[in-house]
């Protein structure tokens, strides 16, 4: 970091918490980040699943009780939102590398449809979930 | 067509200096967004399959992933998947671990997860496509 600076002046840091008013963006990337750390546990928990299941009958009914365990449901209610989030962020950010969506009332907009779109599509899934018997 | 006098005189450290990254930040951008590009298809077809094995047993799961189309479509998701973390989590650790120590270990830490997570799941749905479950 600062030892590769050569007398520069310093390098600009993560903007910080105490040093930006809440607003919908910064909400966002927060979330966005927060919901990226719970994907890295649920990447693992989907390969369990794989493992469970290549490993025989036994692995796989204890795998699959601990996943619909309340827990387990839980756990993966909240790896549906942050999937969904993602999901909704990273077509925001294409249109952001693509130079749009840059004007603080489109990335406001566009920041509280992800939200939106994560929530209603994460309640769906749910509910189709529960009407197809798999809860 | 001639560079202007200020343009020719400066150096190479000059002129990059603002402009970014001078090492890998492209890559890790380029990765990233092209991972996340192909994770989009690849999640909302996990989701539809994750509902449609959700009320399987273990003999229903297996028969599914046995089809090539399911096998190849959810090694991929855990691949990119695993990419596109990797570089995430990597941001997230050179952002808020300043100690060498620290932020070494965790970067380490974070590939071998990363590329032991994606072998094995990889490994598994092989395992359970050609020769199954049992």
């Amino acid at each position: 970091m600062s030892d590769t600076s050569r007398g520069l002046p310093p390098r600009p840091l993560s903007p910080h918490l105490s040093v930006w008013r809440w607003h919908i963006t910064m909400a966002c990337s927060i979330l966005h980040r927060g919901c990226l750390m719970a994907l890295y546990v649920g990447a693992l928990v989907l390969v369990g699943w794989t493992l469970a299941l290549a490993s025989g009958p036994d692995a796989y009914a204890t795998y699959a009780g601990l996943l619909t365990s309340p827990l387990g449901r839980l756990v993966l209610f909240g790896l549906t939102f942050a999937l969904f989030f993602n999901l909704a962020y990273s077509v925001r950010q294409a249109f952001w590398d693509a130079g749009h969506g840059f004007m603080p009332k489109t990335a406001d907009m566009t920041g509280a449809a992800a939200i939106a779109f994560a929530a209603v599509a994460t309640v769906v899934v749910w509910v189709i979930a529960a009407f197809t018997g798999a809860l | 067509m001639a560079e202007s006098a200020s343009a020719r005189y400066r150096t190479a450290l000059g002129r990059a200096r603002g402009l970014g990254s001078s090492h890998h930040g492209v890559g890790h951008f380029i990765t990233e967004r092209v991972s996340a590009l192909a994770l989009i298809p690849l999640v909302a077809w996990g989701v539809f399959a994750a509902l449609r094995l959700a009320g399987t047993d273990i003999h229903g799961a297996s028969a599914w992933v046995g089809q090539p189309l399911n096998a190849v479509l959810l090694s991929l998701l855990i691949v990119a998947a695993f990419i596109h973390l990797r570089l995430a989590i990597q941001t997230v650790v050179e952002d808020y671990v300043y100690g060498f120590v620290a932020k070494t270990t965790l970067l380490v830490l974070n590939v071998f997860v990363c590329v032991l997570g994606g072998a094995a799941g990889v490994f598994a749905i092989l395992k359970v496509a050609l020769i199954g479950a049992l």
